[in-house]
């Protein structure tokens, strides 16, 4: 039998998916195919006129070194930021799978800081650690470290990392604990009579039966790292200092708007665009596989 | 193999008392079967004695070892769960190595171990197979099959056909019955099915409201009901009960008999006049519901070959004396 609801005509189903197709075309077919096409020139200097320069933007961003460096920094931040998220939000979530009281409370609370804008949560961060005025920064000073990610290249990354990662733990922690919820108590219980202690049931039975959720979590969190973090770095760092933040799309920004380079900063959107494609190709194709539903 | 002993065993949950008391001493290889409607405690006591539930107070036994503080893991105890709780990322071999796996036992030997059971419970076939592409029954028999290969001093059962069909539930009720005295484990079976009940069971008990009403070998239970309770569970269909007042007698005693104690009679003969309200023919025997003056429900069993009142009739009813139990106010045998 039939599951699917099929429609006899073309016109009703048509009009029922138009909405999502108009959107999806007028928010992402249509820039993506302005940025191809803008790829493709150098405008001057007043936006007057454009010159073909062919793949040209591409060959200069490949060969030019900030372009690379910002290819590792990327990969550093987006590695730390998924891993970061999803290990605090996987272990609170544990945590409060074997909460019995107050667990509603437990996890109103933890789901607030998803309900914080990225540029917000920038800030809050930067105020505690704010290199003259910051909570953090002064009580770090009381132990004798002088902390200055204004100065200090791997101070910086840390911060706009743990500022990525504190609101996504939040989203990550509701998926894991459904998930966690969602394993029958009475499989827990069985390999707990067959002898597995806690360490071994999460290993062997936890786990695997969470990787459909982890594999979401997975791919989600890359992208969000990739793109949504932009808020974070503008307020934090701006991509500095030596550009020890600048992240790929931070660079579509800084060098399309702010340096002007149109067709550079166009080329980047590409790139961009490709290698997120490729990722999620990638984890659909090999780790997707490793997945038990 | 081992005995187990419950001494006044109880739980509460914070102020609730669920559980309030309960002893049994079970031999070796004993076959005992927990029965009761749902909610009377019986999957908790269970719980209690596989070291899922914390004992609140009294002690349990087994092989004359107290295992109240003791983790699962150490009682040496196996269960199946009514819902198989199977690993369901693991094959059918998996499954039931893994308790194994986890014990350090020699691979050699675990492949012996998981072989023989499965050759015991006709799984052969599917040791490779994920529990997802197994039906109901080969899922029951892979339960079975893990907790067999650990050999445990005592089994547990916590409703395990209730998922299966009828017919299923019948069959599997032999097997279990039969690989149990095969094996000589000692067993612990819960389970809501009176039926079940009566044909498995070494010894049962049968639970009401936290309290163990009576524990006994199913036809003594069966023939000799403690409480009020327990007559009217036991058995299918249920025992009859009458007030006092409907036969012409004082006081507030209930009368039970079975229905098969019942027989039909002309009108105005026997003790208790009744209309004839719907048969349900069977075959080999026809039950006869009828309605007293008082509105109360009386059913009689009686062989296919008698005759059937036709509906609306009146009859009378007799039973011989020796059949009647009698209950006080409060449910207790007299």
């Amino acid at each position: 039998m039939e599951k699917r609801v099929t429609f006899k005509g073309i016109w009703l189903p048509l009009l029922l998916v138009l909405p999502q197709i108009l959107i999806t075309a007028i928010f992402f077919f249509y820039p993506a195919g302005q940025a191809i096409w803008q790829s493709l020139f150098i405008p001057d200097p007043f936006g007057l006129s454009m010159q073909w320069v062919g793949l040209g933007n591409f060959e200069y961003l490949l060969s030019d070194r900030f372009y690379r460096a910002s290819f590792i920094t990327t990969a550093v931040f987006s590695i730390l930021v998924t891993v970061v998220s999803m290990g605090v939000a996987l272990y609170l979530a544990i945590l409060a799978d074997r909460l019995i009281k107050g667990s509603g409370t437990y996890r109103t609370l933890l789901i607030w800081p998803y309900a914080v804008a990225p540029a917000v949560a920038g800030v809050l961060w930067l105020f505690m650690f704010n290199t003259r005025v910051g909570v953090v920064t002064w009580y770090l000073g009381l132990l004798g470290y002088d902390w200055n990610h204004v100065l200090n290249e791997g101070e910086a990354m840390g911060l706009v990392v743990v500022a990525s990662a504190w609101g996504r733990i939040s989203y990550n922690f509701l998926f894991f604990l459904a998930g966690l919820q969602a394993i029958p108590r009475s499989v827990i219980e069985a390999a707990a009579i067959d002898g597995a202690h806690f360490w071994t049931r999460f290993r062997t039975i936890v786990w695997p039966l969470l990787s459909p959720t982890t594999f979401f979590l997975l791919v989600v969190n890359i992208i969000y790292a990739f793109f949504e973090t932009f808020g974070v770095i503008h307020t934090i760092t701006s991509g500095g200092p030596q550009q020890a933040t600048t992240i790929l799309v931070y660079k579509v920004y800084s060098d399309g708007f702010v340096g002007q380079d149109l067709g550079s900063s166009a080329a980047q959107s590409v790139i961009l665009l490709v290698i997120v494609s490729l990722l999620t190709v990638i984890q659909f194709k090999y780790i997707e596989r490793r997945v038990h539903y | 193999m081992a005995t187990l002993t419950l001494n006044n065993v109880k739980k509460s949950f914070g102020k609730t008392d669920v559980i309030h008391g309960v002893s049994i001493d079970v031999e070796d290889g004993e076959f005992i079967v927990i029965v009761g409607p749902s909610g009377c405690g019986k999957s908790t006591l269970l719980r209690m004695v596989a070291g899922l539930e914390t004992i609140t107070d009294g002690e349990v036994q087994i092989g004359g070892r107290r295992v109240n503080e003791e983790e699962p893991m150490a009682r040496d105890i196996a269960m199946v769960f009514q819902n198989y709780a199977l690993y369901p990322h693991m094959s059918v071999f998996d499954n039931m190595a893994y308790g194994l796996k986890i014990a350090k036992v020699d691979k050699a030997e675990i492949a012996d171990r998981v072989n023989q059971a499965a050759k015991l419970l006709q799984l052969e076939p599917y040791l490779t197979r994920k529990p997802r592409e197994l039906s109901g029954g080969q899922r029951q028999r892979v339960a079975m099959g893990r907790a067999i290969v650990r050999k445990p001093a005592v089994f547990l059962f916590d409703e395990p056909l209730s998922n299966l069909d009828a017919k299923l539930r019948v069959q599997m009720r032999l097997e279990i019955r039969a690989l149990q005295r095969e094996l000589g484990v000692t067993a612990l079976y819960v389970t809501h099915d009176q039926v079940e009940a009566m044909t498995m069971a070494d010894r049962m008990i049968v639970m009401n409201g936290g309290v163990a009403d009576q524990i006994g070998k199913p036809l003594e239970v069966y023939a000799n009901p403690a409480t009020e309770f327990v007559a009217g569970f036991i058995g299918s269909p249920p025992m009859n009960f009458l007030t006092c007042g409907l036969i012409g007698e004082t006081g507030d005693d209930r009368i039970g008999i079975r229905p098969e104690h019942m027989r039909l009679a002309d009108a105005g003969e026997g003790r208790l006049n009744a209309q004839a309200a719907f048969c349900e023919v069977l075959g080999a025997e026809t039950l006869v519901h009828l309605r007293c003056v008082d509105g109360t429900q009386v059913t009689v069993r009686q062989d296919a070959a008698k005759a059937i009142p036709d509906e609306g009739t009146n009859v009378g009813l007799s039973w011989a004396g020796a059949n009647e139990m009698r209950f006080d106010s409060n449910g207790q045998r007299i």
